[in-house]
């Protein structure tokens, strides 16, 4: 009892990876109805970062952490302006396709500057991996670390979102574009902004995982699938779902990968059925709505 | 002046290049080369089947690799574990992909567009773990290491010039049967499905069937492919089917889609010869060109895949009817995808 515990929380940990990238990724299909495949690939370019920063530099873990997430914010915002600009009238497979450019472009140069040897990234300090025990379950503290950031992340969205006039027109400029931009808003800078967000909220989801599944180039791909999960579960446009969706994903790979013989090198394939199954089922995931298509 | 649906010019053209093809390894290539084109026509059967799916149908798959990753396995397996001969396992390869493929697309029937890139996106990254996780049947990591091919009837060919044959003909078969596919009802009702799926199920034309049909038939041809890419590089491991050869497939079918009526070939030729430029000029991984390509592509066909394909069919269209412009460019329709229109442009 007290080991399903304890995969559940180190699940909820991990699944708050899941659940930031996944914020990430609706934040994204919010502002444009597109999915950004290169998103995992953004929040391994911004991990490398960090790392640079923190190894190389010796800057404090926490000033590199957010040296790191407003660099992701000004690159995603760069990365909108020159590469998405052009497309952003297209239909979203278009976007799709630029998307998976870009997934192999970073991923290259991230390889070039940085080779594919793998990296340990350190953890946040004063949160060890040593768990502490906590009515008979040990815990470990960075796991709690994992999950408080992730309803930090969550927390701070929502009141950008509801409570600021940017937030406001970042709203309306994906809800109702041309009367946004009769209003005065500028919509296409608040999808540039929308990137830009998202890449700094995927940051922190690289950041977290890096001290468990360590640094390389490749490293964000598996997550990036559970993200989409994730995302898709809980209704791709919806922040809230993205983020039970995530721990649900979290949760659910831990417990398969300990408990299912065998299971533990098909959680890709798990992530691959969640997908399909929840597409099939309730393509509106668990929090969004049906869409009823004109014909 | 036609014949099977084509004018006497492209029949010539066809003959011609056919022509050059059969006499190339004899003449022009050296060893290196002619293994190099033995890839190239491999890769056009996959091109061919990712063309019946996307070009045709509709329906995007950016996991077509994982189906060529079922056929090389096939015939690994068939090989390694029951010692059939190579040859007697290019069809079942294929049909079991295609199988694969045909089931896959019951799924896949419900979702279009951007969910349907997900899912096969997915399938993409799952081919490699799952041949890893079952390695009792496939080596695992350590792959499988198959025999080196031999000319068979003594026609005095070497290794390199019998695998660029069998390839050749073999491609040159199922682009045959492509085409008198897609040239009669079949065809016409694919296309109707992939302009209005309304329309088609309204004129009688059973959506399901003819979308599951065209993932098993692209499944098919991946399959097959990926049996000839096994017995080409005599040897198969997870590695050689991982993300990026999903994603060149479909770098080579939208470039190849630009090109004249042998798309494909020219779509496989890049894929081959890309990864060696890069390696020489960048002492690199071709990723980074792949990605560069692709969102250039993009740029260039802001209507993407679909309206690309379309264009160059509508091009086709007026090329083959021996250059004279006819009204069939007019009824193509727009040239924007069905799910543009779905979702209503911008703000309405």
């Amino acid at each position: 009892m007290q080991g399903v515990v304890q995969q559940i929380v180190s699940g909820l940990a991990t699944g708050g990876v899941y659940a930031s990238l996944a914020l990430a990724l609706v934040l994204i299909y919010r502002s444009m109805e597109a999915l950004n495949f290169a998103q995992g690939e953004m929040a391994m370019f911004s991990t490398f970062i960090a790392w640079e920063l923190i190894t190389v530099v010796h800057l404090n873990y926490y000033l590199a952490f957010a040296i790191t997430i407003a660099v992701s914010i000004a690159g995603g915002f760069l990365i909108e302006r020159i590469v998405i600009r052009p497309v952003e009238k297209a239909p979203p497979l278009t976007v799709v396709l630029v998307t998976l450019g870009l997934f192999f472009v970073i991923n290259g140069v991230a390889g070039l500057i940085w080779s594919y040897v793998i990296k340990p990234f350190p953890g946040p300090p004063g949160f060890p991996q040593a768990p502490i025990e906590f009515g008979g379950v040990s815990v470990g503290l960075q796991d709690l670390f994992l999950i408080g950031m992730t309803v930090v992340l969550l927390v701070i969205l929502y009141a950008f979102f509801q409570y600021t006039k940017l937030g406001l027109a970042m709203r309306a400029a994906a809800l109702y574009p041309d009367t946004s931009r009769l209003l005065g808003v500028r919509t296409s800078r608040m999808l540039a902004l929308g990137w830009g967000l998202a890449a700094g909220v995927g940051a922190v989801s690289g950041m977290l995982i890096a001290p468990i599944e360590f640094l390389d180039p490749n490293m964000m791909q598996p997550i990036l699938l559970y993200a989409f999960a994730a995302a898709v579960l809980g209704g791709i446009e919806n922040p809230v779902g993205a983020v039970v969706g995530g721990f649900v994903v979290g949760v659910l790979l831990a417990l398969i990968g300990t408990y299912v013989p065998g299971a533990r090198d098909l959680r890709l394939a798990f992530g691959l059925v969640i997908i399909v199954a929840v597409l099939m089922v309730r393509p509106g995931g668990l929090f969004g709505r049906a869409h009823v298509a004109r014909v | 002046m036609r014949f099977a649906g084509l004018s006497a010019r492209a029949w010539g053209t066809a003959i011609v290049l056919l022509v050059i093809a059969l006499l190339a390894p004899l003449f022009l290539l050296d060893r290196f080369n002619t293994i190099q084109f033995a890839y190239v026509w491999a890769l056009a059967i996959a091109l061919i089947g990712l063309n019946v799916l996307t070009g045709y149908s509709g329906q995007i798959s950016l996991g077509n690799g994982a189906f060529m990753a079922i056929g090389a396995y096939t015939t690994a397996i068939l090989y390694f574990k029951l010692k059939v001969p190579y040859g007697l396992t290019i069809l079942p390869a294929g049909l079991i992909a295609g199988l694969a493929g045909y089931l896959f697309g019951f799924p896949a029937l419900k979702l279009s567009g951007l969910y349907l890139a997900l899912a096969t996106f997915a399938l993409a990254l799952s081919a490699s773990p799952v041949i890893k996780n079952f390695d009792a049947l496939t080596n695992g990591h350590e792959g499988i290491v198959l025999p080196t091919v031999t000319d068979p009837f003594g026609f005095g060919l070497t290794n390199e010039q019998w695998l660029y044959y069998l390839a050749l003909v073999i491609a040159v078969l199922l682009f045959v049967f492509a085409r008198a596919m897609l040239g009669g009802a079949t065809g016409r009702a694919l296309r109707a499905v992939r302009d209005s799926e309304t329309a088609a199920a309204a004129s009688g034309i059973s959506l399901s069937q003819f979308k599951t049909m065209a993932f098993g038939v692209s499944a098919f041809y991946a399959g097959i492919a990926g049996s000839l890419y096994a017995t080409i590089t005599a040897y198969v491991s997870p590695d050689s089917f991982d993300l990026p050869l999903s994603l060149s497939l479909l770098v080579g079918m939208v470039l190849g889609g630009l090109a004249t009526l042998a798309g494909p070939v020219v779509g496989a030729a890049f894929v081959v010869w890309l990864p060696i430029f890069a390696q020489q000029a960048f002492h690199n991984k071709p990723d980074i060109s792949y990605g560069v390509i692709l969102v250039l592509l993009m740029f260039l066909l802001p209507q993407g895949i679909v309206g690309g394909v379309r264009q160059l069919l509508a091009w086709y269209r007026r090329r083959s009817s021996d250059g004279e412009p006819t009204a069939e460019a007019a009824d193509l329709g727009p040239a924007a995808p069905p799910h543009a229109a779905e979702r209503g442009t911008g703000g309405s």
